[in-house]
C-alpha cells in the first residue's frame, strides 16, 4: 500500500467520515482512496470547488464535532492557510495532509519538505500554531493519521501531516490500528442545535483587545501543553555520538543509510530524527549540545528547521546544514560524504 | 387580552448594534420568527458571515458559527454533511456572497446543498464603510468609486437570477423590507424557503434588498426610498425558481 493510501486508511480507522479535498499532484491518491471507500463505509467524500472550500467544509464538519479532513499539496496548502488559523482561533480540530512538492509558486512535483516554515512556524495569519507530524515510512505514515485525530480532538487544534511524494507513494507493507468508532466523547462546544441548552457559540472574533489578549494567552497556554506532553522523536547511536545528524521525514529516511554507513567505517555519528515538528524536541537538542561536538542538519530545503537545531544548541555545538531543493533528492552515498565531510572538519 | 408582539423565541433580548435605518434588524427578526413559526430553534445551526451580521450570535439565540468571509456557503456544507438532520442557513452580504464568495455559494448551488441561504443586498460594503460591491448601482457613488461607479468597475450582479438558473437549487427568489407589506412578504418567502430545506429539496435562496442610510449618505426615510426607486426596478421582486411549480410567481 502507498504512503497516501495509508494515510487514507487509517484516518478512516480513526473515525473519520468526512473528507473535503481538491486534486493536485503528487496526493491524489489520498483522495481517490477515500472516494471509493468513505461511501462504502458511512461516509461522505466530497471534491470541493478549490482548496478554500475544502478547508472550509472541514471547518464545518468540525463544527458539529465530527472528525475530518483534507490533504493537498504545497500550492493548494497555501490557500488554506485563512481558514487553518480560523480554526486554530476557533479552537476547531481537523487534520490536513501536506504532500509537499517542490516550490516557490507551481514549482514542480518532485518530493520536497521546503513547506516547514509554513506548516511549523505558523503559515496563516496570527499567533497560532498547528501540531505537525512528519511520517517517515509508509507505516509510521499511517500511524500518525490515526494518532492526529485524537491529538486534534485532543487540544482542539489543527493538525498537519507533513510528508513528500517519496513518502505518500511509496509502498510498503502496513498494520494498521483496528477501527474505532468516531468518539462518543461529549463535545461540549460543538454546535448541534440548542436542544434542551443554551445556544452555542464558535467564534475567533474578539473585539475588544483585553478580550483577545486573554484568548491568546489561553491558546499559547495550550501550546505550551502541547509543548510538554507531545514531543515525539526517534534517536541511534546517540550514547557516544560526536556528530548527531538532525532530519525529518524523507530526509531522515535516507540521511539514516548513510548513518549506518558511517557507524560501519567507524564514526561516531547519532541521529536525532524529530516526528513531531512542531511541538519540536528542543530539549533533547539543547541536552546533546552540551556534550556532543557538532550537529549537521539534513533537509530537502534551503535549510529552514536547521534554525530551530541552531536555537536548540544555543551556541554550546558547531551547527552544520546540508540541503537540496526544487525536488532533488540526495543519494545515501552524497549524505554520506557530507556527514564523513563534517566529521572530519 | 390577545399578545400580537413580542419577541421571537429565536432572539435574544439584546441592543442591536446596526446604525439607525438600517435593513439587517428587520431581515434579522424575519429569520428568528421563521425559524420559531417552523418550530425548528433546537435543531438549528446558523453560518454568520464576516460582515455587519458578523455579530448574529448576539441577537439570534440559536447555535451560531463564525465563516471567514465569502465561505458561509462551504462552512454550511460541511455542516449539513456532516448532521443532515440539523436545519442549516448562512446570511451573507453582497461582499461576502457575490464577490469573495462566488465560487463557494454558485458551487455549493450547484450541487443542490441542502441548506438555505439568505442573502442581504445593501449594495455597499457596510461593515468596512461603504465601499463598492459587485452589486452597486452603476453611477452609485461609494468610497472607493468617488466618481461614481463604472461599467468597467463590474455591472450590478443579479445573483438570485444567476442561482435560479441552476438546476441545484429549489427555491429562488428576491425580496425587500422597505414597506410593511413587503417585510410580511419577506416573511412568508423566508419561511418557504426554509421550509424546502426541512422537505430535503435542496438549497433555498432568498435575497432580499436592504438599506445601509450611512453607507449611501442618504437619511432612513431616503434610503428606503432610493430601494424603492432605484434598486427594485434594477432587483426585481418575486419568486424566480421553486420546484413546487405553483409556487413560483
Ligand atoms: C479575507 C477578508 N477580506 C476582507 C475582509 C474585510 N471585510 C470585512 S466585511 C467586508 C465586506 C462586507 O460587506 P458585505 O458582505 O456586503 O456585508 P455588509 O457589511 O454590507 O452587511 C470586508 C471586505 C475580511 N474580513 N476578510
Amino acid at each position: 500500500m502507498s504512503g497516501a493510501e495509508a494515510m487514507a486508511e487509517a484516518a478512516i480507522r480513526a473515525g473519520c467520515r468526512f473528507y473535503f479535498g481538491y486534486p493536485i499532484t503528487p496526493q491524489s491518491e489520498l483522495a481517490e482512496y477515500l472516494a471509493r471507500e468513505l461511501p462504502k463505509r458511512g461516509g461522505v467524500f466530497l471534491q470541493a470547488e478549490s482548496e478554500i472550500a475544502a478547508i472550509n467544509m472541514v471547518f464545518g464538519a468540525s463544527v458539529t464535532g465530527a472528525r475530518a479532513m483534507t490533504s493537498s499539496s504545497s500550492p493548494g496548502i497555501s490557500l488554506k492557510q485563512e481558514a487553518i488559523s480560523y480554526m486554530a482561533g476557533c479552537e476547531l480540530p481537523g487534520v490536513i495532509v501536506n504532500v509537499c512538492r517542490g516550490g516557490p509558486g507551481l514549482g514542480n512535483i518532485a518530493p520536497s519538505e521546503a513547506d516547514y516554515f509554513q506548516a511549523v512556524k505558523g503559515g496563516g495569519h496570527g499567533d497560532y500554531r498547528n501540531i505537525v507530524l512528519a511520517p517517515s515510512s509508509v507505516q509510521e505514515a499511517a500511524d500518525l493519521s490515526y494518532l492526529a485525530f485524537d491529538i486534534s480532538e485532543k487540544y482542539r487544534n489543527p493538525v498537519m501531516i507533513l510528508c513528500s511524494a517519496v513518502i505518500a507513494q511509496m509502498v510498503e507493507p502496513v498494520e494498521f490500528m483496528s477501527p474505532r468508532r468516531p468518539e462518543e466523547v461529549e463535545k461540549p462546544w460543538a454546535l448541534t442545535g440548542a436542544k434542551g441548552r443554551e445556544p452555542r457559540v464558535i467564534k475567533s472574533l474578539r473585539l475588544s483587545e483585553q478580550e483577545l489578549e486573554e484568548h491568546n494567552r489561553h491558546l499559547q497556554e495550550k501550546y505550551a501543553t502541547v509543548k510538554a506532553k507531545e514531543v515525539r522523536y526517534e534517536t541511534r547511536y546517540l550514547e557516544d555520538a560526536e556528530l548527531v545528524i538532525v532530519a525529518f521525514g524523507t530526509s531522515a529516511r535516507i540521511v539514516s543509510t548513510a548513518v549506518e554507513t558511517a557507524r560501519e567505517k567507524g564514526y561516531k555519528v547519532g541521529l536525532l530524527r524529530p516526528i513531531t515538528l512542531f511541538p519540536f524536541p528542543t530539549h533533547v537538542i539543547r541536552k546533546l549540545a552540551e556534550r556532543v561536538k557538532k550537529f549537521m542538519v539534513f533537509e530537502l530545503s534551503a535549510g529552514q528547521m536547521v534554525e530551530d537545531v541552531e536555537i536548540a544548541a544555543a551556541g554550546k555545538a558547531a551547527v552544520n546544514f546540508y540541503g537540496r531543493m526544487g525536488g532533488s533528492v540526495p543519494s545515501p552515498e552524497e549524505d554520506f560524504e557530507k556527514i564523513v565531510d563534517c566529521y572530519r572538519g | 387580552m390577545k399578545l400580537v408582539f413580542d419577541r421571537p423565541k429565536s432572539m435574544k433580548d439584546t441592543v442591536m448594534h446596526y446604525c439607525p435605518g438600517c435593513s439587517h434588524g428587520v431581515v434579522t427578526r424575519i429569520v428568528a420568527e421563521a425559524i420559531d413559526i417552523l418550530d425548528i430553534r433546537e435543531k438549528t445551526v446558523c453560518v454568520a458571515p464576516v460582515g455587519c451580521a458578523v455579530f448574529l450570535y448576539e441577537y439570534l439565540n440559536l447555535d451560531v458559527t463564525e465563516s471567514p468571509h465569502g465561505r458561509p456557503p462551504a462552512v454550511a456544507t460541511g455542516i449539513k454533511r456532516a448532521r443532515p438532520d440539523l436545519f442549516v442557513f448562512t446570511y451573507q452580504g453582497d461582499g461576502d456572497i457575490a464577490a469573495i464568495g462566488l465560487a463557494e455559494i454558485l458551487s455549493a448551488a450547484n450541487r443542490g446543498e441542502n441548506f438555505s441561504v439568505v442573502y442581504v443586498n445593501n449594495t455597499v460594503y457596510g461593515m468596512t464603510g461603504g465601499q463598492m460591491a459587485p452589486t452597486t448601482m452603476l453611477g452609485q457613488r461609494t468610497t472607493t468609486t468617488p466618481y461614481g461607479k463604472g461599467a468597467m468597475d463590474g455591472r450590478p450582479l443579479r445573483m438570485a437570477e444567476w442561482i435560479a438558473s441552476l438546476d441545484g437549487p429549489s427555491y429562488v427568489a428576491r425580496m425587500a423590507v422597505n414597506t410593511p407589506a413587503n417585510v410580511k412578504k419577506a416573511r412568508k418567502t423566508v419561511i418557504e424557503a426554509f421550509r424546502m430545506q426541512l422537505e430535503g429539496r435542496g438549497m433555498s435562496f432568498v435575497e432580499i434588498l436592504a438599506a445601509c442610510p450611512v453607507g449611501w449618505g442618504l437619511s432612513p426615510i431616503e434610503a428606503l426610498a432610493r430601494v424603492e426607486k432605484e434598486l427594485i426596478p434594477y432587483y426585481p421582486l418575486g419568486v424566480l425558481k421553486s420546484v413546487d411549480s405553483h409556487k413560483a410567481g
